[in-house]
């Protein structure tokens, strides 16, 4: 029986549609104290002093106080460690102890007997900063360079020097990030009799910040447990070791009561990571023919005030994958990591890929413009062709060897180009109304996927014969509970919804990596696979015994065990008495490893109209064409192509953090950082989901996370650039109103 | 900064899924606060605290509102719905609920409450609708995860075929004819 590519209903909508699904916020456990962090209101200064006495002072608050309050707690360390250095001077303290660094960093913490009081009582701690210069331009001269990043392969010197042309573009990318709908929260709870801490909705990679709290705050590691919580979306932002988790942890332990931390949506957008701001500049090589024969990179990274857990990751991953799906003889990057006084940042949903396919593929475009050659024309002459792969980049990311093991980059382009009907976007006015200009842009792109090094995976069969599957992947709202039970369902011959899925949880799961990079299907999908097949196992040959024949004369069939020879069959809760009977248990533990990731690649298709006086930028048809390898379940995957369709509109269109010159941030409500609407995504969005080149793993699956993010910036600008017809245009996102009429105004570039 | 002792609470009765509730509510304390501290009716969502996501949204006299947005003392002698009052009284889910799980309309689940209390006034209201005007109304709230594909689609599949949709009744009786407070396309209120 195979579950696996059908779109079955998913595990988790009955318990969201009817409000009883179990978020952090909704925990309320007796004798809660609420904590409210206390943030410093200037971009850079010296802390001369935090008074919490008059806080302390107010009716209903437990505990108030500062970094000299409480013994010192190590910094948090980086959790994706990609540099020799270790960057221990530019981690950030849980609470700011001699100088703040951006608007919003904790400087107090507050807890009081209820929320609104706590907020009071953070608004009574007088907080006396310095004031200092803040620096915010990451390029400029005050930036400090944490390291800097550098790359490459091939003879770039040679390929400059044989070049026909010289193509150079200098774009950027703006503030954003992952801004997930529920706001970052945490309870921790102590038991005082037993000492255990455990720590509710720190969803993501549970097991690794387990690991990390345990060290900081001195605990042996058996008394930190962690449970699992529903998560309002991650996309990269939730679920890292953030300062307020340590503070609420710590508070618990002190306070021996639970302490409840839930942010508002101002704290959010100030606090929680940021992403995505660079600026490339690309120098590329091509021969007369219009061949990209070698490529130079000059980024800048704005890594904001610290280096978080994520470290250079989103700047190595820039750099590592900036080439795509493309044929390129020679390649040298240098990323330089720099910091700011603005939010830390740290990954959103196709770090590094989203930023590169922008910069490269607005490259390409001006390439074909200064060539003479339609934008298709260029990707057709330059992209990867079957026979080329496996293609070993010569370049390493994540720990990983950059291997683009099998697909068809070239095939795949030609499909959703033709499936699009691609030839008749764009082009020419639409109406009446002059203004109004309409064009259309490309985004090729490659992801990667399935970053090991491992992930666990345990079915078992319970007491009343129902499996249970415990997984080290975590729910951040993708469906994951879904589709590991299909994955075993397909082993076991079962219905999804016969089997109960367990994350998240430290006691049901003693170790995982957890839900990130797209590995949760690829890796994990894989461990689920090959214990639920050993479980299967397990099943036949206890049924078989109950039957009285061999494992060999039985077989599993739909929730029973059959004997081939007799008919007889006994179903899972004759098998799991049996089980008992024999003193067994039966269950198996799977621990999958892997070494090299997969890469998925793809192609986003947008048009759109611009209007000539306001600026504004509609899109109007928008497709994606992805190579999957093999979908588990169809339906979830094109939920995730369309979300983040959408998301990656948000960041070419609409959202950024800003700054004034004084550091202060400006978008710290949804008025001022938009968030795609309804109305600013294109209805009917068109997808051609491929399954020609399955991974070389068990399921043959690719991930599916973040394909539908990482070409939108590249495909609208591209499109906005050709309805202005202005090949020049367009190199900054947002792509803003302001700018497009700047453009428009021949004000230079954006 | 607050240092002046809360003024005294204030009780309030109103309805809330059809059951009356009596609760003493603090003047500063949102319908939010009220709803998932004092009835643990947890399933009404907070995503932003200043009336722009929508995941608050609940029903209160027939009009979806942002729960945040109102204070508690507001709501005496209210009906309130919310999405715990949504499913049928077998438990099963309605129509809409029904829905956006057959259309994938939601992912993380917390935009969706608001959703279908948006979409449940409207629905109410809504007589042969096409997909522009849903469009438009669902661009009252906002949602991280799905696109609005889905969201989009299951509540035309209730609202643009012409056909009544089965859907959990007004407890006030009709709403017929009465102006929506969330976006309504033009030509449709």
């Amino acid at each position: 029986m195979t579950r696996i590519g059908h779109s079955v209903p998913r595990l988790e909508d009955r318990r969201l549609l009817t409000g009883t699904g179990h978020f952090v916020d909704d925990l309320h456990l007796p004798g809660t104290a609420h904590m409210r962090i206390v943030r410093s209101q200037h971009a850079h200064g010296r802390l001369v002093s935090v008074d919490t006495s008059g806080a302390a002072a107010l009716p209903g608050v437990v505990l108030a106080v500062g970094a000299r309050g409480f013994n010192r707690v190590p910094r948090i360390p980086i959790r994706l460690q990609l540099t020799e250095d270790t960057l221990e001077e530019y981690l950030q303290p849980v609470l700011a102890e001699d100088e703040v660094r951006y608007v919003g960093e904790p400087v107090a913490v507050v807890l009081a007997e209820d929320p609104y009081l706590a907020e009071d009582a953070a608004e009574a701690v007088a907080v006396d900063i310095e004031p200092l210069e803040p620096v915010l331009d990451a390029a400029g001269d005050g930036a400090t360079r944490a390291t800097t990043l550098e790359f490459g392969y091939g003879d770039i010197g040679e390929a400059f020097t044989s070049a026909a042309h010289v193509v150079e573009i200098e774009v950027a990318i703006g503030r954003h990030a992952a801004v997930p709908l529920e706001n970052r929260g945490l309870v921790a709870e102590l038991d005082p009799d037993t000492g255990v801490l455990t720590l509710h909705g720190l969803t993501k990679v549970p097991h690794f910040n387990r690991r990390v709290l345990a060290e900081m705050l001195g605990m042996d590691l058996e008394l930190i447990r962690f449970t699992t919580t529903d998560a309002g979306g991650g996309f990269g932002g939730r679920g890292e070791l953030y300062p307020e988790d340590c503070l609420a942890a710590l508070m618990a332990t002190q306070l021996k009561r639970p302490v409840k931390w839930v942010e508002d949506r101002g704290e959010h957008l100030v606090a929680s990571n940021h992403s995505r701001q660079q600026v490339h500049r690309l120098r590329a090589a091509v021969t007369a023919e219009g061949d990209l024969v070698g490529l130079d990179a000059e980024i800048i990274h704005d890594n904001g005030a610290y280096m978080r857990t994520h470290g250079v990751t989103v700047a190595e991953l820039t750099a590592t994958m900036l080439p795509g799906p493309y044929r390129l003889a020679a390649y040298r990057a240098r990323v330089g990591v720099m910091l700011t006084n603005k939010t830390p940042a740290g990954t959103y949903r196709a770090p590094g890929r989203y930023e590169g396919t922008f910069a490269r593929e607005r490259l390409l475009d001006t390439i074909a413009a200064e060539l003479g050659m339609e934008p298709v024309e260029v990707r057709r002459r330059n992209l990867l062709v079957a026979a080329e792969l496996p293609l070993n980049r010569g370049l390493a990311t994540l720990g990983t060897e950059v291997v683009i093991d099998a697909g068809d980059p070239i095939g795949l382009f030609e499909r959703t180009v033709a499936a699009a009907e691609f030839d008749r976007w764009g082009g020419g006015p639409t109406g009446p109304d002059p203004d109004i200009r309409r064009g259309r842009g490309i985004g090729v792109f490659m992801e990667k996927s399935g970053l090991g090094p491992y992930e666990t995976a345990r079915a078992e069969l319970g007491d009343d014969g129902r499996v249970t599957l415990a997984v080290g992947g975590t729910s951040l709202g993708q469906g994951i509970e879904t589709v590991m039970a299909q994955i075993a369902a397909d082993r076991l011959g079962l219905d999804p919804s016969d089997i109960t899925v367990i994350h998240g949880d430290s006691d049901r799961v003693p170790d995982g990596v957890g839900s990130w990079a797209s590995r949760s299907t690829v890796v994990g999908g894989v461990a689920v696979a090959r214990a639920a097949a050993g479980l299967a196992a397990e099943i036949t040959s206890l049924g078989a015994s109950r039957l009285g024949t061999s494992a060999e004369a039985a077989k599993l069939d739909s929730g029973r065990v059959v004997d081939t020879a007799t008919g007889r069959s006994v179903d899972l809760a004759e098998v799991a008495s049996e089980a008992r009977r024999q003193g067994r248990t039966p269950g198996v533990d799977e621990v999958f490893h892997v070494d090299h990731m997969t890469y998925p690649y793809g192609v986003h298709l947008a048009e759109v109209e611009v209007d000539a006086g306001t600026g504004g930028v509609a899109v109007t048809r928008y497709f994606v064409g992805y190579e999957i390898g093999r979908s588990v379940n169809p339906r979830l995957v094109e939920g995730q192509l369309l979300g983040g369709v959408a998301q990656g509109l948000g960041g070419a269109l609409l959202e950024e953090f800003r700054y004034d010159e004084n550091g202060q941030p400006l978008s710290t409500t949804f008025m001022d950082y938009l968030v795609p609407t309804a109305m600013e995504v294109p209805d009917g969005i068109g997808l051609l989901v491929s399954e020609e080149w399955p991974a070389d793993n068990d399921l043959g699956v690719r991930g599916a996370g973040e394909g539908g993010i990482t070409g939108v910036g590249a495909a609208v600008a591209n499109a906005v650039a050709d309805a202005l017809g202005d090949p020049t245009a367009a190199r900054s996102l947002p792509v803003e109103p302001q700018r497009v009429v700047r453009e428009l105004e021949g004000g230079g570039t954006g | 900064m607050s240092t002046e002792p809360e003024p005294e609470s204030v009780t309030v009765e109103f309805t809330v899924n059809g059951e009356t509730r009596r609760v003493d509510i603090p003047p500063r304390r949102t319908l939010a606060d009220v709803l998932r501290e004092d009835l643990h009716l947890t399933g009404t969502h907070l995503g932003c605290e200043h009336g722009v996501c929508g995941a608050c949204t609940v029903i209160v006299d027939g009009d979806p509102v942002r729960s945040c947005l109102m204070f508690g003392v507001q709501v005496s002698g209210a009906e309130i719905e919310t999405v715990e009052g949504l499913a049928l009284p077998d438990g099963s889910l309605n129509d809409l609920q029904r829905s956006f799980s057959e259309h994938h309309g939601l992912q993380c689940g917390f935009c969706t409450p608001g959703m279908l209390m948006l979409g449940t006034a409207y629905v109410r209201r809504a007589v042969a609708a096409d997909r522009a005007s849903v469009r438009e109304v669902v661009s009252s709230n906002l949602c991280r995860c799905t696109g609005y594909q889905g969201i989009v689609d299951a509540v035309c599949d209730l609202v643009c075929s012409g056909v009544e949709a089965t859907i959990t009744p007004d407890p006030r009786g009709n709403g017929e004819g009465e102006a929506l407070d969330t976006p309504v396309p033009a030509g449709e209120s």
